[in-house]
């Protein structure tokens, strides 16, 4: 048995490998896979080897950040932590982080293990270990033609939780829809959220999708909200409301990166965009949640520099290159809102693919609030990407003139000369990887 | 024939906040723009819950697709309404429902978790199937010179007991996914699984619904044309894309564009 186990380990590392040298791609997926074919049990073998708890990452958005964080934090804190880091987030993807990091007798030395982990293959994954803690983000509306309604990835995660009683949730109390989970499930559970109004600018027109109550069908009202369905809710039907917040953000400021207090202690971030705050509170509560005291959270925090097209920074000559996935309607308005706090100069790309990993239905994009870049003067838009003629459409009904290039790696290479030496890149899934190699390889030609 | 300036057109969008599953909004921006453009004073009034609807005040009324859930939830409201939505659609109000409210136009949805009532303006029915019919769908039919094209995500399948379609299938799964049939029409109510949104990269049927509601206010009326290339080049992506998986679409298309070339010079 130990045999099988370190024929898979080799067999991955190998396959890892080669995918990289031959395919400049990342072999993660078919490592796993290789090794799962090898030894099915591989997975639960590694898991079970890890020392001191596993975190499963799920929800919509915010998934690879809070996960990376989060590892971050805990190797800060002197552990030694397995991760999915790269956001391959299916089975495949999961046991290559372990696979690829077990030593070479097959064996595994981790204290802990960072897994995001896709909605649609929780329960999968749950079958091969079971997670002593799960962050749940946030549940928004994504990939319909892949998941259906937002009710089936709610029954999905429900059964997938339902699988692990012993597993502790750390949920955004924020969200009426994972805290109507977490209260279903049973299981034992701390929340976050951001305690006070905060203004981060206009308004935004957008589709609210838990809207109505899940136990009676009443309408929530609010006491205050933030975007998509967060904020301070309740029922007036059957008094369902936002629970004790155990991680409260308070103080927050979102002018030139971020800053705010959590039980008296002040955090600040260089990241860009509100919706970080929760990402940092969900990877705080996380660690906090396991009876560390994070000490080094705060450093963990300055030193952050995403590495997965999240708000990635690079540089060109003097053009700076913001790069971020937006694959959904509320965190498309969430880019469009970081876009809108800049004042300065600038040029966007937005790229939309409709492959399998992007989901095949852009009809989302009528869900977007393009309008809101109407307003704004200084902006040249390209669209590009498979569905860059939807794209088009859709701007020409917002009444936003732009650009046409289907090649993402064209239009990176036109706007990079642009004049604003500004440039912002919004991609979904599959767009991602070409833009952000075709970045790094031109980021790398100019330092050396 | 009047000119189009002085008119106007409201649309009333019901439960937006309820069914607004695939870029509903998108149809109300279509329907919108393609009035302003012309010079046609347009307004959209939402209508949530509860609110008292006065059909005699609309000329378009939107209905859009939700959830199973969401579904379950307006259909115990739409009692309250249906004696005035079926006037509305007797006296040829124009309507247009997509997915979810498409089949509340019918008598009522089986689920496997129960029966949603729908508002019986038609005697269609639909029942869940086994698998949800899920993927982009191409669709010939009479209101456009070139495909309908669209997306389609829905368990149920509608069964039209002898009403007309809204298209004949090319690509795509359509009511049922046998029939070959797609959507409904009947008097100026169309009925569609169709999302994407529907209107942008289908402007005939967007017209279709602007001139009947004006025809019905003003008397017979003729649309000016617009400028519609990037609407037909994302119609046409998505036709060309699937096109070689379908004869009878190759030859479709082939005659459309025979036949719209002389119109729209260029890029197409």
């Amino acid at each position: 048995m130990k045999l099988r186990s370190m024929a898979a380990v080799w067999a991955a590392k190998i396959t890892e490998k080669v995918c990289v040298r031959l395919f400049h791609g990342q072999g993660a997926t078919w490592a796993g896979k290789i090794a799962l074919l090898i030894s099915p049990a591989i997975l639960s073998e590694l898991a079970g080897q890890v020392r001191q708890g596993i975190f499963a990452i799920c929800g919509t958005n915010g998934k690879t950040t809070v996960n990376n964080l989060l590892s971050d934090a805990l190797k800060a804190e002197g552990h030694s932590v397995i991760c999915n880091q790269t956001g391959s987030n299916m089975l495949n993807g999961i046991a290559a982080a372990f696979v690829l990091g077990a030593s070479a007798d097959g064996s595994l030395h981790a204290d802990y293990a960072c897994i995001e982990i896709d909605e649609g293959s929780a329960r999968e994954v749950f079958v091969h270990f079971s997670p002593s803690h799960m962050v749940l983000t946030n549940l928004f509306r994504d990939q319909l033609d892949r998941y259906g309604e937002i009710d089936t990835t709610m029954d999905i995660l429900n059964k997938a939780i339902g699988s692990a009683p012993q597993m502790k949730l750390i949920v955004n109390g924020d969200d009426p829809l994972s805290v109507s989970l977490a209260l279903d499930s049973g299981n034992d559970f701390v929340t976050y959220g951001i305690d006070e109004r905060v203004h981060t600018g206009g308004q935004v027109r957008e589709i609210r999708e838990g809207r109505f109550c899940r136990y009676c069908g009443t309408r929530l009202t609010y006491r205050f909200y933030h975007y998509g369905q967060l904020g301070d809710y309740r029922c007036p039907g059957c008094g369902f409301e936002r629970p004790g917040i155990d991680f409260a953000g308070r103080n927050v400021e979102t002018d030139g990166g971020l800053s705010f207090t959590v039980g008296g202690k002040c955090f600040h971030s260089s990241q860009r965009g509100f919706y970080n705050v929760y990402n940092i509170l969900a990877a705080y509560a996380a660690i906090r949640t396991t009876g560390q005291k994070a000490g080094n959270f705060r450093k963990v925090l300055s030193d952050f520099r995403p590495e997965n097209g999240r708000m990635e920074e690079f540089w060109a000559g003097d053009t700076r290159i913001l790069l971020n996935l937006a694959k959904n309607p509320t965190g498309f308005n969430q880019n469009i809102e970081v876009l809108i706090q800049d004042e300065r100069h600038k040029e966007l790309i937005v790229a939309v693919n409709d492959n399998e990993q992007d989901g095949t239905d852009v009809s989302w994009l009528w869900d977007v609030d393009f309008e809101r870049l109407g307003g704004m003067e200084a902006l040249v838009v390209t669209a590009s990407g498979i569905r860059c003629q939807d794209l088009m459409l859709r701007l020409k009904y917002a009444g936003i003139q732009a650009e046409l290039e289907p090649d993402v790696e064209k239009a990176v290479l036109k706007r990079i000369e642009g004049r604003s030496k500004n440039l912002y890149v919004f991609v979904n899934y599959t767009a991602l990887y070409d833009a952000r190699n075709l970045l790094k390889r031109i980021c790398e030609e100019e330092h050396r | 024939m009047r000119t189009t300036s002085e008119m106007e057109i409201t649309i009333g969008h019901l439960y937006p906040d309820l069914l607004n599953l695939y870029g509903d909004r998108g149809n109300v921006a279509c329907m919108m723009k393609r009035c302003l453009w012309r010079g046609i004073r347009a307004k959209t009034i939402e209508f949530n819950i509860g609110d008292p609807i006065d059909f005699g005040k609309l000329d378009i009324v939107l209905l859009g697709g939700g959830s199973d859930r969401e579904q379950m939830i307006v259909c115990q409201n739409l009692k309250k309404i249906r004696e005035q939505f079926r006037d509305y659609v007797e006296n040829n109000g124009v309507v247009i429902a997509v997915c979810g409210g498409y089949q509340l136009l019918g008598k009522y949805y089986q689920t496997g978790a129960g029966r949603i009532e729908g508002l019986s303006l038609l005697d269609i029915c639909t029942e869940q199937g086994e698998d949800r019919l899920i993927g982009n769908i191409i669709l010939k039919s009479e209101l456009s010179d070139i495909p309908v094209v669209g997306f389609e995500n829905h368990g149920g399948r509608t069964y039209l007991n002898g009403y007309c379609p809204f298209g004949t299938v090319l690509y795509g799964a359509g009511n049922d996914g046998k029939s070959g049939h797609e959507g409904i029409i009947y008097k100026n109510v169309i009925g569609t699984y169709l999302h994407g949104p529907l209107l942008p990269k289908n402007s005939r049927i967007c017209d279709w619904l602007i001139e009947k509601a004006l025809g019905r206010k003003y008397g017979p009326v003729r649309l000016t044309e617009l400028d519609d290339r990037l609407e037909r080049a994302a119609n046409a992506y998505i036709c060309h894309r699937f096109v070689k998986k379908n004869p009878v679409l190759e030859m479709f298309m082939k005659f459309c564009s025979e036949g719209t070339k002389t119109r729209i010079a260029g890029k197409y």
